[in-house]
């Protein structure tokens, strides 16, 4: 054996080469989180640009159209811009939500005569340019035009350019626009089949959970759908994708893209996770309790449901929690029913095509639009935060109901 | 009559006799409570029971028939169109017309009476299973009534049918397993009729060939998976890399080192990493670990540095695994009893020397059960290949190059557009049926060993 002192000097670097691996773990997660959280945070705003609009007394404002109104105002703030390709360059610095904007803004307005400055949604190659996503060189930054740049400084040096709210990121479905595009689309198809999964897994979950614990003595059977479930658990999910494809949509036919039927994979996804986690919590209530109501003549059915049911709910919810959180981040099984798709209506129903955050980050992520990267990262935002909230909820539970026996 | 009011009948019957069991019920306990042999709610609850479930299970059989005879019909108005997948297109279109989803009369001659005879029909159907379903709930609901007497033993009747509910949720886990062997086995089975199974396993070029027309030259595409499963390895294999000594030594430095305090702290934020979708670690491959991966190529004059290489998505697949080994091999080092490890203090030993010469080889099965269960998931991640590697298949051990999985190509065979009898489908099944028995050994062998450790000290 060597001598104390290079002992100890082992024993140090030992300590350290595990202090190092803790801290590099919590490290790379912190760079994840503020790479995301940094490229996705100026998302949530977005750049409009201001218009004089002037009409005056003796027009129908419902009439109007929209679009060559707004544009002949435009034409009034720059009269320079004379031929046809000016025109279009300054036209192009407007996102086409600018004349939806300006319908509806037609449409609810109150008075006979409109004389002021309004903003409108800008493009998103502006937007990149203004927020300094996309860096200026010469008289070009990016997909902007020198042609471009010189109506762009002109608003700069009006002050006619500015950051709101962005209220079609969370407010509106997919779009081709990426100043336009939202995740509520994505956030219905989430939900319901988040619901749909709950409604189909908990159930069954629960069910085997108290059927494998209480009913049932160890024997052949039981042991055949434990083995049976513990190895469902480590199944990759992609292949669950692959029996959501081969059942629901080839056998029993049901529309392609539903979030039902991604609802149904997730379900079976989440059903070991379930059922694992309720038979430690159905495990955890001491034999005392259902003693004592067996022993006051309750019989076993009624001694399950009265007694051991509520007392491992907290572990039950707390497991179910936690698997939920897990399907909702679940992207390839829906691959895999065909929920990849680009859908520009809100989803109405579990049985409407949509797509799901997950999956709505993957198909932004894809998009060879600039803008898009930091709408992928907001969206990844919104995710995490939804997941963190169920995971605080998940522990939340768990201190607040534990019971020490 | 529709649907929804339908089975609102049948509930608002169900409910009305579970409410007149239950009075009916009340009303004899009255009399003679040491008579009744069940409380009167479960009078209540199998009345319920007996009302509702004929008409559930008629409504499931009805409507599963209603469509098949409503699909072959449809069908064969359209028998002319030669092309399966335009046939189904009109029937869908059929459907969604009558259902007022679209207004679009397609370009068929035989549509408008297609269409007629699937409006009139469903018509029918719906009126018939109404007048049928509701009958028969009202004869069940009738006869529930009568059976309610102070000798009924409905308690053990209803108890009866929850463990038998019981018992069939939980044979339903393994028709799951079954529903996915079964489901990857026929498709698998099929596709090594067109394509031999030794070509698959040991052929060493992989280009499902995408055949745009059909009878294109060389659309018969090769199947010989080799590269895909040594794509899947090398990336596997570059993760274990990444997350097995992290993992490890964060597991060792938290159970033998750290304070209690530092402990609760580091083990949830660890585990964090585990919570995090892969979609987002596969958008911080692409966004962060790629470019830098790619700089420190340029920087160091990589040939052949490919954007998609293994290292960049194996090494954003060893973060997202940290989390299973460092818990698992927590775990099961936190499980050697103290008195190994106060005796090996005791002699004189270093912690680190108690650490690798005691503690590590008291747990040595959890740790490899633990590594391996990690590089079942690594095999099995999808959304972080899909986005950080390619699509193709190189055979090769460099890690600096493009490679794919086994993952990546079962999700680019069957997103999009596709015609479900070719080659190129069905060796997308053939894959996860070679995925998932990999990782089901991989499982079972892990499982076992983790089990037989902690057999040894309990």
């Amino acid at each position: 054996m060597s001598n104390i002192i290079q002992r100890n000097k082992s024993e140090k670097r030992f300590q350290f080469y595990g202090l190092l691996a803790v801290g590099l773990a919590i490290f790379l997660l912190l760079v994840l989180l503020f790479k995301i959280f940094s490229t996705g945070f100026s998302a949530f705003n977005q750049t409009y640009l201001g218009v004089k609009i002037q009409i005056e007394k003796g027009e129908n404002l419902s009439e109007l159209d929209a679009r060559s109104t707004l544009r002949k105002n435009l034409r009034n703030m720059f009269p320079e811009a004379q031929s046809r390709s000016d025109k279009k360059n300054l036209y192009s610095l407007f996102s086409p939500g600018a004349y939806i904007e300006f319908k509806e803004m037609l449409e609810a307005y109150d008075g006979d005569v409109i004389d002021g400055y309004y903003y409108f949604l800008a493009s998103d190659d502006l937007d990149m340019y203004f927020k300094g996503t996309v860096a200026r060189q010469g008289n070009s930054a990016g997909r902007i035009k020198p042609s471009q740049m010189k109506f762009v400084d002109e608003f700069v040096k009006m002050n006619l350019i500015e950051l709101q709210f962005n209220r079609y990121l969370l407010g509106s479905a997919d779009s081709r626009n990426p100043e336009m595009a939202g995740i509520l689309g994505a956030i219905y198809g989430s939900l319901f089949a988040i619901l749909i999964a709950f409604v189909t897994s908990f159930p069954l979950g629960v069910l085997t959970a108290i059927y494998l614990e209480k009913l049932t003595k160890q024997n052949a059977f039981s042991d055949l759908i434990e083995t049976n479930i513990n190895n469902l658990a480590a199944v990759p999910s992609i292949v669950f994708g692959l029996l959501g494809l081969a059942i629901f949509l080839n056998f029993f036919e049901l529309p392609r893209s539903a979030s039902l039927v991604g609802g149904l994979t997730l379900g079976l996804m989440t059903l070991p996770t379930i059922v694992i986690a309720s038979r430690s919590a159905i495990k955890s209530v001491p034999p005392s309790i259902e003693e004592a109501s067996i022993g006051l003549g309750s019989s076993k059915v009624q001694t399950i449901f009265n007694f051991t049911l509520p007392l491992a709910m907290p572990g039950i919810l707390t497991g179910t929690i936690i698997g939920i959180a897990r399907a909702i981040g679940e992207t390839a099984p829906l691959l895999m029913i065909g929920m990849v798709a680009f859908i520009v209506d809100i989803p109405q129903g579990p049985l409407d095509a949509s797509t799901a955050l997950p999956v709505q980050i993957f198909l932004w992520q894809d998009s060879p639009e600039r803008a898009f990267v930091e709408r992928t990262s907001a969206a990844i935002i919104v995710l995490l935060i939804f997941l963190f909230l169920l995971n605080i909820t998940a522990v939340y539970l768990r201190k607040k109901l534990e019971k020490k026996w | 009559m529709t649907i929804e009011f339908l089975i609102l009948t049948i509930l608002g019957l169900t409910a009305y006799s579970f409410f007149l069991s239950k009075r009916k019920a009340s009303a004899l306990n009255a009399i003679n409570p040491l008579d009744v042999h069940s409380q009167p709610h479960y009078h209540g609850l199998f009345s319920a029971i007996l009302t509702i479930a004929p008409a559930i299970i008629l409504l499931f059989l009805w409507s599963w028939l209603e469509n098949s005879i409503f699909k072959t019909n449809l069908e064969s108005y359209f028998s002319d169109v030669v092309d399966p997948y335009k046939v189904s297109f009109y029937v869908s279109g059929v459907k969604s017309f009558v259902a007022g989803a679209s207004d679009t009369l397609m370009n068929h001659s035989n549509f408008s009476s297609a269409v007629e005879y699937y409006e009139t029909s469903t018509k029918m159907s719906l009126a018939l299973k109404s007048i049928v379903i509701v009958i028969i709930t009202l004869i069940t609901f009738r006869y529930s009534l009568n059976l309610v007497t102070a000798k009924f033993k409905a308690r053990d009747l209803v108890e009866d049918i929850v463990i038998r509910t019981m018992k069939y949720a939980s044979i339903f886990a393994i028709f799951i397993t079954l529903g996915i062997v079964l489901s990857l086995l026929f498709e698998t089975l099929r596709f090594f009729e067109s394509v031999a199974v030794t070509e698959f396993l040991f052929g060493t070029h992989w280009s499902p060939q995408m055949s745009i027309r059909e009878g294109q030259v060389g659309s018969s595409g090769s199947f010989g998976a080799v590269p895909v499963f040594t794509g899947t390895l090398l990336i596997s294999l570059i993760a274990m890399l990444v997350a097995g000594p992290i993992g490890l030594f964060s597991a060792i430095y938290l159970s033998q080192y750290a304070s209690n305090r530092v402990r609760s702290y580091a083990k949830p934020i660890i585990e964090i990493l585990a919570g995090i979708p892969t979609v987002v670690y596969g958008f911080f491959a692409v966004i962060t670990v790629g470019p830098f991966f790619r700089d420190l190529g340029i920087f160091f004059n990589i040939d052949g540095f490919s954007s998609e290489s293994a290292l960049i998505a194996g090494s954003v697949l060893g973060i997202m695994i940290i989390p299973f080994i460092a818990s698992l091999t927590d775990d099961s080092l936190s499980a050697v009893p103290r008195s190994l490890k106060e005796g090996s203090l005791a002699m004189g030993a270093t912690l680190s020397e108690t650490t690798t010469r005691v503690i590590i080889p008291a747990s040595f099965h959890g740790i490899v059960g633990s590594f391996l269960l990690a590089f079942s998931r690594a095999i099995g991640e999808t959304m972080i290949v899909v986005m950080a590697a390619g699509f193709a298949a190189n055979l090769t051990a460099n890690p600096f190059n493009a490679v794919t999985t086994v993952t990546v190509q079962i999700v680019g065979l069957l997103t999009g557009d596709q015609e479900f009898d070719s080659a190129k489908t069905m060796s997308a099944f053939a894959l996860a049926f070679v995925l998932f028995f990999l990782t089901l050994i991989l499982n079972i062998i892990s499982l076992s060993i983790v089990k037989k450790f902690r057999e040894q000290y309990e």
